[in-house]
């Protein structure tokens, strides 16, 4: 039971950090055609996340891996279950991840813009459909008691999970553009702060709206109410919302994107916890559910693994710390010169 | 169509295609690490040069392998669930550890690589080439580590129709993905030595940046020579292991129908499946296939007819794949010892570079052939003699994996005529006279 809870939050964590890490490069790619007017802007904004975006990727996979090698049973129903919504988040990954490198490499217009419309839709896309999927788990997915499907793509797209998609959409705007105005300077930096400080009260109001929902549609306010202390991760997230906007008047916008990360990781376990123990929950029966108990690997698996990840994830961590550090000077007109920027 | 026969077409589609990109990221990985290492030794700009230019072919290339092997984890989940569900405590670790222990180095210090020549010291900077260059190959180790457990199961016991783990280092120490290992990692290097080689003919031929390119034919041509040898004499431990762990495969890709001792190879053969037997037999020596499985010419050798039906691979795709691999094999250490005589007067021996020229596909053949042995020559188990491949896929619609399958037809080849077109032309352009960087516009 301990173990399976540890790897329950583990879980939940890699998640966190996929979208605390690669969520500013989702809001970054969905604002780029905007705030791009420029083609040395437009390469300024791609090079803001150049060094960084191909390892915070690797949180998904990670997340995913884990997902796999702790509880199969929810990896293999929810893979299954989402086909087609993780088909389209696979391909306009794809899309992005080779644009990036491939866009520069030819000059010509029509070339350049073919890979802009794959970065704006390689990260819109996966933003929307990943708090799609997520709102629909936190509501309950028709799953059977063989863990069968009983429904398709437009089963998720219900209001409460598009609310959780416009939900993604908005946590990662506010995050990509506060990433941007950390890394630039001149009119884009005013553009990129311009945009954080619109788009903030709609986060704000997407955030209140989105628990309120929660209320109504989910479950996921029972825990809280049965220990009232775990509320804390929401005042966090609240807490780390107004910074954003306090952060922002003081011009402090590298706090201003921390307060922000803070906000996306609290926000994921504000759901997480929500969850606790169910991971894929059924909105057929409840005991139909997927649950970090009996849907878990074998205490060996969890053991092993356990120790591979308390090893390893921290390794991770401070090498790509240390990276964030190292690229953490802005990127200007003259740092494109370079001939291996993008 | 059935779920099953689609989402095979699938898996073996977009795997054969993330297959084009794996081995030379594994393979130039350590041929730049080395080329920038030589830099740091001799401070020669030469080899700076020779490190931009073949790393931007490199990066080209990793972007392509990277984002197409997502699509292999995904596709675990979404198109074989059952298997998933089945085989999770296991195969499911292995992917997990290779993201968390190897593919998070490998992709995070391949932006530092890209972006950090003027933020990090030159030594700094080669010892990230070799960070990237470990990442991909340790990343290599636990993918095959997951994939030889299919090959041939150990460590586990059964229990409520899954699989679970019993002994972890009985899954690490499996013999069989060892060899797989020893056998991906120089079949990389060899097929990266011979991208090098080719290109470098190219340029050569026609007489442009003599010294980068010799010495970047040379430096390939060393690689190039011990993995080719390397490859056929491990792949010779490898086929005696399957003798020992899959019958039914060693017998298709040789297909050996009637169990004997002193075993014949065919050279060449058309099998007839339907019938048990081969239509033509061209080239017939006998004891040899004993002597492959078993390093016995009078070992017995089981043959096609005494494996039932249903536990039989396909045998003329095993066959035909096994036959190819080999072959080329062969051929590859013909070219480079024909290379290592040469190596002094390339530019007189044109019609020598003209054939390392277009051998550039060769090795790509040969390893796609490779792959079409180990996994077809496994049907139909998916895991074998554990899980069929039919008892393995997802209960989703046909209709679902269809639009999916023909959306990756699509995506995947305009990203493989783009990626090739970019290659290519880069390639064919040539190294920049001087090392830029310098704050010139680009």
């Amino acid at each position: 039971m301990i173990l399976q809870s540890i790897w329950f939050f583990l879980w939940g964590l890699l998640w966190a950090l996929f979208f605390m890490t690669d969520g500013f490069d989702f809001g970054i790619g969905t604002l780029y055609p905007f705030l791009g007017k420029t083609e040395e802007e437009k390469r300024i904004i791609i090079n803001t996340m150049g060094p960084l975006w191909d390892g915070n990727e690797v949180w998904l996979i990670t997340a995913g891996g884990v997902t796999f090698a702790a509880f199969p049973l929810v990896y293999s129903t929810m893979f299954s279950s989402f086909y087609t919504a993780l088909m389209l988040i696979l391909f306009t990954l794809i899309l992005r991840g080779v644009s990036f490198e491939f866009r520069g490499k030819v000059e010509d217009p029509r070339w350049k813009r073919i890979w802009d419309y794959c970065i704006f839709v390689g990260s819109f896309a996966p933003a929307l459909l990943f708090g799609v999927a997520f709102a629909n788990i936190f509501r309950g997915i028709p799953i059977d008691k063989t863990g069968l499907f009983r429904g398709n793509l437009f089963t998720l797209l219900n209001p409460y999970g598009l609310l959780g998609g416009v939900l993604f959409v908005a946590l990662f705007l506010v995050h990509g553009a506060l990433w941007l105005a950390a890394k630039t300077e001149g009119d884009l930096h005013d553009r990129a702060v311009r945009t954080a400080s619109i788009l903030w009260p709609v986060e704000l109001a997407v955030v209140v709206i989105f628990l309120a929902a929660s209320a109504a549609a989910t479950d996921l306010w029972a825990n809280y109410l049965r220990y009232p202390a775990l509320m804390l991760v929401i005042l966090l997230a609240v807490a780390g919302l107004l910074g954003i906007r306090i952060f922002i008047s003081r011009k402090q916008f590298w706090a201003a994107w921390g307060s922000s990360a803070l906000a996306i990781v609290c926000a994921t376990f504000f759901g997480i916890i929500g969850l606790f123990p169910k991971m894929f929950p059924s909105s057929i029966r409840d005991d139909y559910s997927l649950t970090a108990f009996n849907a878990s690997s074998s205490p060996l698996t969890l053991k092993i693994m356990l120790i591979v990840v308390l090893i390893f994830i921290p390794i991770v961590l401070a090498y790509q710390i240390w990276a964030y550090k190292l690229f953490s000077a802005k990127v200007t007109g003259e740092s494109l010169y370079d001939d291996e920027a993008y | 169509m059935d779920v099953v026969f689609l989402s095979r077409l699938q898996f073996a589609a977009t795997t054969m295609f993330h297959f084009l990109f794996v081995p030379l990221t594994l393979g130039l990985s350590v041929i730049l690490a080395v080329m920038e290492t030589r830099y740091v030794q001799t401070g020669d700009e030469l080899y700076l040069r020779m490190t931009k230019f073949w790393g931007k072919l490199f990066l080209i290339n990793f972007a392509l392998g990277v984002v197409t092997g997502i699509t292999l984890e995904f596709q675990f989940g979404t198109n074989w669930s059952r298997y998933s569900a089945y085989v999770g405590d296991i195969f499911g670790s292995l992917l997990a550890i290779e993201a968390s222990v190897a593919f998070f180095l490998e992709s995070t210090f391949i932006g530092i690589w890209i972006f950090g020549w003027k933020k990090l010291s030159k030594k700094a900077h080669a010892v990230v080439a070799w960070l990237i260059a470990a990442g991909g190959n340790i990343s290599a180790l636990w993918i095959l580590l997951a994939n030889g457990w299919m090959q041939h199961p150990v460590g586990y016991t059964m229990r409520d129709g899954r699989a679970e783990l019993t002994d972890f280092s009985a899954v690490v120490f499996n013999k069989f993905a060892i060899l797989e290992f020893l056998h991906t990692v120089p079949a990389g290097l060899l097929l990266a030595a011979f991208f090098v080689m080719g290109i470098s003919a190219y340029h050569l031929l026609r007489r442009q940046h003599i010294e980068f390119f010799t010495r970047s034919f040379r430096l390939a041509l060393i690689f190039g020579l011990i993995t080719s040898i390397w490859v056929a004499v491990e792949g010779d431990s490898h086929a005696v292991h399957v003798a020992e762990t899959q019958p039914a495969k060693l017998a298709a890709m040789e297909a050996h129908w009637e169990s004997t001792r002193m075993a014949p190879i065919v050279l060449l053969a058309i099998p007839d499946e339907k019938n048990e037997r081969n239509m033509i037999e061209i080239g017939k020596l006998p004891g040899l296939l004993s002597f492959l499985g078993y390093h016995d010419f009078n070992a017995r050798v089981v043959g096609l007819k005494d494996i039932p039906a249903d536990q039989r691979p396909p045998v003329t795709l095993t066959f035909i794949a096994f036959r190819t691999m080999v072959g080329l094999g062969t051929l590859f250490i013909l070219l480079t010892i024909t290379g290592w005589l040469l190596r002094n007067k390339l530019l007189e021996n044109p019609w020598y570079l003209r054939l390392m020229l277009w051998s550039i596909p060769l090795p790509y053949l040969a390893i796609e052939m490779g792959w079409m042995l180990a996994e077809v020559g496994r049907q139909p188990w998916i895991v074998y003699g554990l899980l069929k491949t039919s008892d393995a896929a997802s209960p989703v619609a046909s209709g679902q994996v269809a639009g999916s399958l023909a959306a990756f037809v699509l995506v995947y080849s305009l990203l493989g005529a783009a990626g090739f077109y970019l290659i290519a032309r880069n390639a064919a352009r040539g190294p920049e006279e001087q090392s830029a960087g310098n704050g010139q516009p680009a």
